[in-house]
């Protein structure tokens, strides 16, 4: 079948089978390989994509349900060679080591973001807890993310030196 | 020794991105964030197919007949291979790091439940998948063994019958320490406790699975193989061993690794699969394994049924220390673990204390469960050690009717009995313990605790306090005792300074997210004076590093770390000799400051390292019998291992009317001596930790009585969330180990190994209420509601 959705802001037409996961259109079709796969059962979270803006996993959405929608991906956050406000949160506060659950954890906290500029800590953990990290801890995602909202409220102070923020 | 408090000068501002030690953002962080790191499944190569693997239902059985002719028909198939296949080109098995032996896919027999039958290779992972179903396998079953207690009866079947004149279960025996002296101690002892513990089968599940891509090249004879491996070059030589390919034809690149913990150390059969099929079909290869399979057919964790007990005076002098344990190494001994310890590191059982005598008598047995064992960032095994030893220590501190903290802290080795040799000869580096968990109880504020909680007890609440006090043993290892497969542990180092002054160091160890590309280069930065930023760190392909064990047991700074800083020496030392003839002064006339040289009593006159470099590649007479150049090699051994340690504290509420545990607070102190990276200590203790509240409440590979796991998702294999875990609280202790050359020792896995304890700890204390002494992990609601009502299980 043939299926024609927006990728990132660009306009995509495949032929693909039905059957086939957004996961591995995205990686295997379009060679998107920010997104990452790394369970079968919805729980690791590692495939967080947006679709129509709304953080979803792609490994349980079929590509063919995407068609006519709009994906945005791990690799749209940079823009004109500048880094979202969430990706320097994440380099700033060391809220990656492997770098695997990374893009889902990034989709899912901008999102968080642009509908809670200012989230407690609780609720930062709430909207990541459909994603596994096997190498934080999730205290440093913590803080990457209470990082970008200050940053974008301009209300960060520079980042505690001899300490870790 | 160093206290949280005052930070050592090492600890510098970031902004100030420091020539060597201190707090600095990760280089490789810059293409992570933008979805640019390069995983194995990221690799496209043209013309490249799919292997997926066929695996048996069964956990025990004999294969009757495997028949492929339907699979082998589909338009999108390449190639079925099965043991057979494999047998006429003598691969069907291959060894294990433990010399035992494993089949690559099985001929005649399956011994665990989703062991590898079959492979398919297709023109996609969807059709390779679909060709799997086409695949008829027959089998006749045979009775089952999961339940290591079990094994060795007469009755059991015996798995093994492919080793000669094998008649039982048993995997081997082990003992360690003095069994006479020990038995007196225990025999005049005023106290004396007893426990049996089980630390439940876990399984490392990194967010990324295994995978990996060949690409054979029948021209030349080369094979490139890609895949998930913390050790890079032993896996080479051991593909040349096994599949008698010619090793320097071989390159095993390890590209970005999403998380290993253990589990990326053994070479697997899907590896090998891969590698015969490009082989076979000439084109490159994929494999990708589902995380079903990871979960049940790779280096499972821990499985140890361990008696212990603790000899004392009534005053609550800790005096001998014994344990029986029984060892579950699955159907294969698979634990990647040096030679000379089949138990690994658990010979450090003693812990943190100051004992006479102690004694482990081990018998380990085959089951029809998956190969494994050392694996989950146990330190070989230390993990279980410190478990025993942190329980025994609260049972004793209950039986006494003590506090856990004043207990231990009579008991602790003081700081000038180092270097320690413990009572079963491990050889203790350095360490300061009252004053690591003097720093733990100073940011919990103990005493406040113990009083909150005596508050809660009178109105109801059950609340817990748990300590845990551990030395941990990494850094393998001294050649003289330890290798794998007859390698020797050592790590090798080249580097070399450009002539524009800028620096490439290549290492053996190999990131699984550590950061190796920046803390590598913040200690060549440190010896040479060169910004962090101008080194580049080269790792995870065999073509262009030197040979080296790679990265597990914590081992990259002890081993691959001490490298790095001789080899960097190394290049100074040359460096010295050529800025004394560009001075025209004596080696003895110059002195150095991070990053060049001056004349002693004329400062002025100096050279930094980077005119140095320019001119050791340029055409000014050099000194007698040196060459040109400014590069050095290192092919290093560590003297000792090295002996981090730790003081953790946990604060659980438990509700009496679910039995559900929230770990409200956990406290962690750490010493891993000189510090390199503050910043990426800290996120590799909160790492640990996380994995402590996962085995120590949520986290169990277990199995029916017919071997099938029950444990083969992620919604039965539970993993912490964020919403599981505190706000971790985090201080430091600095005592550096004599035996690094700047005092470093690993930390990658001691909240890992030192946090479980300290979780069951506060649990069984916020159960005191209810007489419970002991409970086993995983501590899930049901499982800790039954032990709340007097009926504690072991675990399955």
């Amino acid at each position: 079948m043939q299926v024609t959705m927006k990728v990132n802001g660009n306009d995509v037409t495949r032929e693909i089978e039905g059957r086939l996961l957004l996961v591995h259109f995205l990686r295997d079709h379009l060679g998107l390989t920010g997104t990452h796969w790394g369970c079968d059962t919805s729980n690791c979270g590692a495939c967080a994509v947006w679709l129509d803006g709304e953080p979803v996993k792609s490994c349980t959405v079929l590509a063919a349900m995407a068609g006519g929608h709009e994906v945005r991906t791990v690799e749209a956050l940079e823009q004109r060679g500048e880094l979202d406000t969430i990706q320097r949160g994440f380099m700033e506060c060391h809220g990656l080591q492997c770098g695997f659950c990374t893009p889902g954890m990034l989709m899912t906290t901008r999102a968080l973001l642009d509908r809670c500029p200012s989230p407690s800590q609780e609720e930062i953990r709430e909207a990541i807890s459909g994603q596994v990290c096997r190498c934080t801890g999730y205290a440093t995602i913590v803080r990457s993310v209470q990082w970008a909202a200050a940053e974008e409220a301009g209300t960060r102070t520079t980042l505690a030196t001899g300490e870790t923020p | 020794m160093n206290t949280g408090e005052n930070p050592p000068t090492q600890f510098v501002d970031n902004d100030l991105k420091p020539v060597g030690h201190g707090r600095m953002l990760r280089k490789e962080d810059a293409r992570f964030i933008r979805g640019k790191g390069r995983f194995i499944d990221d690799i496209q190569l043209p013309g490249m197919l799919h292997l997926a693997i066929l695996r048996a239902p069964i956990a025990h059985g004999r294969i009757v007949s495997v028949d492929v002719t339907l699979a082998e028909a589909h338009p999108k198939v390449k190639l079925v291979g099965t043991g057979a296949m494999l047998a006429e080109h003598g691969l069907a098995w291959m060894p294990t790091l433990a010399n035992d032996v494993q089949p690559v896919l099985a001929t005649d027999k399956i011994h665990f439940q989703w062991q590898e039958v079959a492979f398919v290779v297709a023109d996609d992972r969807y059709a390779a998948q679909d060709a799997l179903e086409l695949i008829d396998v027959e089998y006749e079953q045979l009775p089952v063994v999961v339940n290591a207690r079990t094994a060795l009866e007469a009755s059991a079947p015996v798995i093994r019958d492919d080793l000669a004149g094998k008649t039982d279960n048993r995997c081997f025996d082990w003992e360690t320490g003095d069994k006479q002296a020990t038995d007196a101690v225990f025999a005049r002892a005023e106290v004396v406790v007893g426990q049996e513990m089980v630390y439940p089968r876990v399984h490392p599940a990194p967010l990324e699975t295994c995978g990996a891509v060949a690409n054979y090249d029948p021209i030349d004879g080369d094979l490139t193989l890609w895949s998930t491996t913390q050790a890079p070059h032993a896996h080479r030589t051991l593909y040349s061993m096994v599949a008698g390919l010619p090793e320097h034809k071989i390159r095993v690149i390890s590209p970005d690794i999403g998380g290993g913990f253990g589990n990326k150390v053994p070479i697997y059969p899907g590896y090998l699969c891969t590698i015969v099929a490009s082989m076979l079909t000439g084109a490159p290869v994929k494999w990708t394994e589902d995380r079903f399979e990871n979960l049940t057919s790779t280096a499972f964790a821990r499985d140890y049924v361990m008696h212990g007990e603790i000899a004392a005076t009534k005053a609550g002098r800790i005096l001998a220390i014994r344990t029986n344990v029984l060892a579950d190494h699955g159907a294969f001994n698979g634990v990647a673990a040096p030679t000379k310890y089949p138990a690994g590191f658990f010979g450090v059982f003693t812990g943190s204390y100051d004992i006479q005598a102690a004694h482990c008598a081990m018998t380990a047995v085959y089951t029809n469960k998956a190969p494994g064992g050392v694996a989950y960032s146990c330190s070989f095994r230390v993990a279980e050690a410190v478990y025993l030893i942190e329980r025994l220590v609260d049972c004793l501190a209950d039986q006494l009717g003590m506090d856990p903290v004043e207990l231990r802290l009579l008991n602790l080795l003081k700081p000038d009995q180092f270097p320690y040799t413990s009572m079963t000869g491990w050889i203790y580096d350095s360490g300061d313990y009252e004053s690591t968990l003097r720093e733990a109880l100073k940011i919990a504020d103990y005493a406040g605790l113990r009083r909150e909680q005596a508050e809660k007890r009178a109105s109801g609440e059950l609340m817990g306090i748990g300590v845990s006090v551990f030395t941990e043993a990494v850094g393998a290892g001294p050649r003289k005792d330890m290798d794998i497969l007859g390698l020797g542990m050592a790590d090798g180092a080249q580097l070399c300074l450009y002539p524009t002054g800028t620096a490439v160091l290549r290492v053996s160890c190999q990131s699984q997210g550590q950061g190796h590309e920046t803390t590598f280069a913040q200690i060549v930065a440190e010896e040479i004076g060169i910004p962090p930023a101008d080194i580049k760190v080269v790792h995870g392909d065999t073509d262009l590093s030197p040979f080296g064990m790679g990265t597990y047991g914590s081992r990259s700074t002890p081993v691959s770390g001490a490298a790095a800083v001789l080899v960097a020496r190394k290049v100074r030392d040359k460096a010295h000799l050529f800025a004394a003839t560009m001075l025209e002064v004596t080696v003895a006339d110059l002195e150095w400051r991070k990053g060049s040289f001056h004349v002693i009593g004329d400062p002025a006159k100096s050279l930094t390292i980077q005119q140095i470099a320019k001119w050791a590649y340029g055409t000014g007479q050099l000194p007698d019998g040196v060459e040109g150049g400014l590069e050095a090699h290192i092919h290093y051994h560590p003297e000792n291992l090295t002996y981090p340690n730790g003081a953790y504290i946990c604060v659980v509420d438990v509700d009496p009317g679910t039995a559900v545990v929230t770990v409200r607070r956990f406290i962690a102190v750490d010493d891993c001596g000189t510090r390199i990276n503050p910043m990426i200590i800290e996120g590799q203790v909160h790492r640990g930790l996380t994995d402590g509240v996962g085995m120590a409440l949520m986290e169990m590979i277990t199995f029916d009585e017919d071997g099938n796991c029950l444990a083969a998702s992620l919604m039965d294999y539970l993993l912490p969330t964020a919403l599981e875990v505190p706000d971790w609280e985090t201080g430091f202790t600095v005592t550096p180990s004599p035996h690094h050359p700047i005092g470093a020792k690993g930390i990658g896995e001691c909240a890992t190994v030192g946090s479980p304890p300290a979780i069951v700890n506060a649990v069984v204390d916020a159960l005191k209420p209810y007489g419970l002494r002991h409970a086993d992990m995983p501590l899930t609601p049901s499982r800790l509601w039954e032990a709340m009502n007097g009926n504690a299980q072991p675990p399955m």
